[in-house]
């Protein structure tokens, strides 16, 4: 018998077995089940046409109103309240809304919904962010979360996994962003596709929760199943600073079998750019010859819309001023960080700076609304996408990058790094 | 249980932002929803399509985002089957649990082109390119998916238990 992943020691608890392997189909009990204000409606729809009328525990669903609240339409205030409906008929007791709520993958972590161990199932794809903690997590759509909300199970393939031995420490304007658009430019948009990436290494020591967060957060770029990370002293301290749910760690067996096996060296990366239009059209900064001009530059979303991000964006605004003719518009991801960012002074960096602040919102990240492109402009983006037509028109472009390369590009006016202002 | 249909034909790493862009997502309809379908590589997708129609692609069909009202629209647009190279896992995962049949098959993704006429056996995963006269074997589902396909869900094959 061989060794399991981190991953598959935690499938294996959940699904009562001592013991899976990759490839083997499992039906696994959920600690948690989320949705948003998008896929919340189908699910709901789903769940009408199912025998079982109530929900497993209404204290492990999380609905998260966020990609188009406050409501930009009459549709999506429709979405909205047949969520509100929903929730409030089945008590569900993790509903936020306008006033409590927060782009949801950075609002879950915060308010101590996930933890190590957990197996949390979201219809987002982006829900592999709670990876960072050292939960499996991994992106459904409606009618799992459905099928998970009346059950409390899913079911899975047991993923083989990719393992990303980071070793060195980053330097000053390298962030979790560059690391997760350096391995996506290497292993491509489908490297990952049904696996695991499992980071590891002494490297991670080095590399901030939030930055975590950002590197677990896109897995689901390079195909992946979910990412994770082992849990540390700093991951417990964040866990035993924001839940009151117990946590438990999971190891890999130093025999486990992974697939693929990557080195990092974080200290030899360079702030990366992704170009249209796709996340695996990499560039470092130092390989963008000619300047790349932008209309628009986005800092937030589920990617990077955290307090480090702020800071980071605001440490490079302080004292500067965006560029005239474009438009930088920072975006808090929750209600929490945004007071923070308040007392902070940071909002008052980002307005004296010329950007706006919006209240948290998914927004323009998926071209919802708050900064929607007409044909032919760019944004350079702290957001996870650059597909075609991702953040507007069909003929915009998105150039994805961390929040100290879009600081600094929003006041350069093309694509720059921090030490072009020499910072 | 067979399709048939013309072939639209696309490339790698086909999202589900340009299966349905999110500025139709404050919708959750399907007619609706398959009024866009596709719009944002292929404007005349809508305007061609009939119904039992099949879409071929290359590798990781329905990238990105897990919104399932990407399989959702390609249904309602009244296409029988899709055939990959490869799928992005949610949308596999969706596909099925929305009875959308799906196939993963390298040789017919190569040697099929657009406007080709095929079928699809799904009871024993061939695939006939009337067109050109060649057959393709595809990737059978595991027993477990195969009963969800054949419940035409997973609500009702949940339902069913």
């Amino acid at each position: 018998m061989k060794g399991m992943t981190m991953t598959q020691k935690i499938l294996a608890a959940h699904a009562g077995l001592p013991y899976v392997e990759a490839g083997q189909l499992i039906e696994a009990d959920l600690d948690l089940v989320l949705g948003n204000d998008i896929t919340s409606p189908v699910a709901i729809h789903e769940m009408d046409k199912m025998t079982k009328k109530t929900v497993f525990d209404k204290d492990k669903i999380a609905l998260v109103m966020d990609h188009f609240i406050p409501n930009k339409d009459i549709k999506s205030a429709e979405h909205c309240k047949c969520v509100r409906q929903f929730a409030c008929k089945h008590d569900i007791t993790n509903y936020f809304d306008v006033g409590d709520m927060g782009i949801e993958h950075a609002l879950l972590p915060e308010k101590g919904l996930t933890v190590a161990g957990d197996v949390i199932i979201g219809a987002d794809s982006h829900t592999c962010t709670y990876g960072a903690l050292g939960a499996f997590s991994t992106g459904v759509g409606s009618t799992d979360m459905a099928a998970g909300m009346a059950t409390g199970k899913a079911w899975f393939k047991v993923p083989s996994a990719i393992k990303f031995n980071l070793v060195g420490r980053p330097s000053k304007w390298v962030s979790g962003k560059d690391v997760i658009l350096h391995i996506i430019g290497m292993i491509g948009v489908d490297g990952a596709l049904y696996k695991s990436m499992e980071f590891v290494g002494e490297g991670v020591k080095s590399l901030t929760m939030d930055d975590r967060f950002t590197i677990a957060n896109m897995a689901i770029e390079a195909g992946g199943k979910n990412g994770i990370f082992p849990v540390d002293e700093l991951a417990i301290q964040y866990m035993e600073e924001h839940s009151k749910r117990p946590y438990t760690v999971y190891e890999a067996d130093e025999d486990a079998v992974y697939e693929e096996e990557y080195t990092i060296d974080l200290s030899a990366l360079r702030p990366t750019i992704a170009f249209p239009h796709l996340p695996e059209n990499t560039k470092t900064i130092d390989e963008i010859a000619e300047g790349v001009a932008v209309d628009q530059a986005v800092i937030g979303s589920c990617t990077n819309g955290r307090i480090d991000d702020l800071r980071c964006a605001a440490e490079i605004l302080k004292g500067r001023h965006v560029k005239k003719g474009v438009r930088c518009i920072v975006i808090p991801a929750t209600q929490k960080i945004y007071l923070q960012a308040v007392e902070e002074g940071l909002v008052k960096t980002f307005i004296e700076a010329g950007a706006v602040v919006s209240t948290p919102t998914c927004g323009p990240c998926l071209g919802g609304y708050m900064g929607i492109l007409a044909a032919g402009e760019r944004c350079i983006s702290t957001t996870n996408r650059n597909f075609v037509g991702r953040m507007g028109h069909v003929d915009s472009e998105v150039y994805l990058a961390s929040p100290a390369v879009a600081a600094a590009s929003a006041v350069t006016g093309k694509i720059s790094a921090p030490e072009e202002l020499g910072l | 249980m067979k399709a048939n249909g013309r072939v639209f034909k696309y490339g790698d790493n086909v999202d589900t932002d340009v299966i349905i862009p999110a500025r139709y997502l404050n919708s959750s309809d399907p007619a609706e929803l398959a009024t866009h379908c596709m719009e944002d590589i292929d404007k005349e997708f809508v305007n061609q399509v009939q119904k039992g129609d099949i879409i071929v692609a290359e590798k990781n069909f329905g990238c990105g985002s897990s919104r399932e009202h990407a399989p959702i629209a390609i249904k309602a647009a009244g296409v029988s089957c899709v055939i990959a190279e490869t799928f992005a896992r949610i949308f596999y995962r969706n596909a099925i649990n929305i009875g959308l049949p799906i196939i993963e098959c390298p040789e017919a993704s190569k040697g099929i082109e657009a406007g080709d006429e095929v079928e699809v056996d799904f009871d024993n995963g061939m695939i006939y390119n009337k067109t050109k006269g060649t057959e393709f074997k595809g990737q059978a589902f595991p027993e477990f998916m195969q009963k969800i396909i054949k419940a035409e869900g997973l609500i009702p094959y949940i339902n069913s238990k």
